[in-house]
């Protein structure tokens, strides 16, 4: 039984959902909409569970003396100086939590990313050596839109954009309506799966 | 001479006499109003918005001839044809459609436009009585629940057939192939598996199909006694890898081997969890990395630190933008459709493969579809289109 509940929950709950798409007519036109309420509702208790773990982690750490257990520190002086600052104060503009969330927060968020131009430039120098045909077409591919969507490459020769725009248009929307079939089949195989209890890798206990 | 101008004469006084006796007539221009300065709209009807869940009418006009000038169009509803009428909503010059949201289902009502221009009003004649309907069926979307029925009699033929003993072809997935290598090596090396399931939630298929492929590995780690290492960025996400993983150490006969600690929360944060996941690749130097599930900009930022501490990297998600950020910076990619026939593909059971096979058939009915499609809108003939196409 312990495993034959979760299997008819799962099957009830994604029959229900599918009705929802197919049939406007409630109580089936909104079971999608409540069903997500009622996720986001679990989803936001949970975070109780992560937040727990959390504080779980890093305060073993520091009692063991791990290796970094300075860096949890300040992990959980940061974590409870924004949720004591967020909870007694508020979060509106002028509150200490809206300064910490926009100069230490957001900033350190765009740091991250921007981090992103560089691993571009260094994945880019990797993918775009042409060690073979695909890899070569790939290079030329890459340069032709690089060229067509700088001013640069206007101003050598004005039919660069119209190249570019149309690889982006017609081979790469091609490819990518390609792949996006497969996933919708492939989304739909896992569903069924799941729904039909086939696939059982995420009950546990017997 | 005489005797014409005579009779001129005479007819000249009978006319006026019998003017005078006679009401004036109206003039031309006493029959016709002066012309209005705002023209109303015209030809107003109302309709049960189809294929919703009741509730709602659309209400359609032609514009007014004084459109251009027209300030707004204002749009009344009065549930008798010769009561009053309230203002329900208001809409800018050039627009025709009007859909009410705040009817009851079942009763009658009838709609009217007028046309306002500062303090002029030119009000339309009423629509025809009109009502509000749910429907059991949104037949918009009946060719998804043809494609949707034929894909799944597919895949349950495949599955009977395959429970029948029926051996089924499968195509090789190198990606997939590696996965033992992959953490074989990490044996070798003494290091780390790291499993990183996306950043999004339990409520995406992505991450479902992730965590199921967790279970997968998690059962081969525990065989080969492999530190797995699951840093998560939601918290039910790592409430369910923590019972899949101990799922699989049970399998594996190492439940001693689990440490629910090594699948943790780190943050809810995008660039926050990109960084804490850098950290760790960076600390641990995994040999493995596997990157399954749904990710956005980070996907390269893990990637690209996953490469320089020089892991093995497998790869794998149905987000198309990221896609060719994998493909550069890992050493297998899983793309799109790939992922979710991961779980299949690992576990080798008939059952699951039986589902693979027609994923597999699913997409060539697909490519004789869009054959088809292409052949018949290139000889004009648009209904096959039309009808596969969903709202």
């Amino acid at each position: 039984m312990k495993r034959q509940a979760p299997l008819i929950i799962t099957f009830l709950a994604g029959f229900a959902m599918i009705l929802g798409y197919f049939i406007p007519h409630e109580p089936f036109g909104s079971l999608q909409q409540i069903l997500n309420t009622w996720y986001m509702v679990v989803a936001a208790f949970a975070m109780i569970l992560g937040v727990g773990n959390l504080v779980k982690l890093h305060s073993a750490k520091i009692r063991r003396r791990s290796p970094g257990f300075g860096y949890s520190y300040v992990l959980l002086a940061g974590l409870a100086a924004m949720a004591l600052f967020g909870i007694t104060r508020g979060i509106e503009p002028g509150t200490v939590f809206y300064w910490m969330w926009w100069n230490m927060h957001v900033p350190m968020s765009s740091t991250m990313f921007s981090l992103l131009a560089f691993f571009v430039a260094s994945a880019s120098y990797r993918a775009f050596r042409a060690r073979n045909v695909e890899a070569a077409l790939l290079l030329i591919a890459g340069i032709l839109v690089m060229i067509g969507r700088v001013p640069l490459g206007d101003m050598i020769w004005s039919r660069f954009p119209d190249v570019a725009d149309w690889i982006m248009n017609v081979p790469n929307a091609a490819g990518q309506r390609a792949i996006l079939i497969g996933i919708a089949l492939g989304v739909v195989s896992t569903s069924l799966r799941l729904l039909l209890g086939i696939e059982r890798t995420y009950l546990t206990g017997d | 001479m005489r005797l014409f101008l005579i009779t001129l004469s005479v007819f000249c006084v009978c006319a006026v006499v019998s003017a005078d006796a006679q009401p004036r007539s109206p003039q031309i221009f006493d029959l016709v109003e002066p012309f209005p300065s705002v023209f109303p709209p015209e030809q107003v009807s109302a309709r049960d918005l189809p294929n919703d869940a009741g509730g709602s009418v659309t209400v359609s006009w032609r514009i007014s001839r004084s459109d251009p000038e027209v300030d707004a169009y204002e749009i009344l509803r009065g549930q008798e044809l010769e009561g009053d009428f309230s203002v329900i909503g208001s809409v800018e010059p050039g627009t025709c459609e009007f859909i009410d949201t705040g009817v009851s289902d079942g009763v009658s009502y009838f709609y009217a436009v007028r046309a306002v221009k500062g303090e002029v009003k030119s009000e339309s004649t009423p629509s025809a009585e009109v009502s509000s309907s749910a429907q059991w069926f949104n037949r918009n979307r009946t060719s998804m629940l043809i494609a949707l029925a034929v894909f799944s009699l597919l895949v349950m033929w495949f599955i009977y057939r395959a429970k029948k003993g029926v051996e089924l072809f499968i195509r090789k997935i190198s990606g997939l192939e590696a996965v033992d290598d992959a953490i074989g090596r990490a044996t070798e090396m003494g290091r780390s598996v790291l499993y990183i399931p996306g950043i999004m939630d339990m409520d995406d298929i992505q991450t479902i199909a992730s965590v199921v492929i967790l279970g997968r590995v998690a059962k081969k780690a525990a065989e080969y006694d492999v530190h797995l290492h699951v840093p998560v960025s939601k918290s039910l996400v790592m409430t369910t890898a923590q019972e899949i993983v101990k799922e699989s150490f049970s399998a594996a006969g190492r439940p001693d081997a689990y440490n629910p600690d090594n699948i943790h929360y780190l943050t809810d944060d995008q660039f926050g969890y990109a960084a804490g996941v850098d950290g760790i690749m960076v600390r641990e130097r995994p040999a493995t990395v596997f990157l399954l599930g749904a990710f956005y900009a980070e996907s390269l930022i893990l990637a690209e630190t996953g490469h320089s501490v020089g892991s093995i990297q497998i790869a794998g998600t149905a987000m198309p933008a990221q896609l060719p950020f994998f493909v550069a910076a890992c050493d297998y990619t899983l793309i799109g459709e790939e992922l979710f026939a991961a779980s299949a593909y690992l576990s080798k059971e008939p059952l699951l493969l039986g589902s693979l096979k027609g994923q597999d058939w699913g997409k060539a009915i697909f490519m004789f579809l869009i054959g088809a499609g292409v052949i018949l809108e290139t000889l004009g003939i648009i209904n096959l289109s039309r009808f596969l196409v969903t709202r």
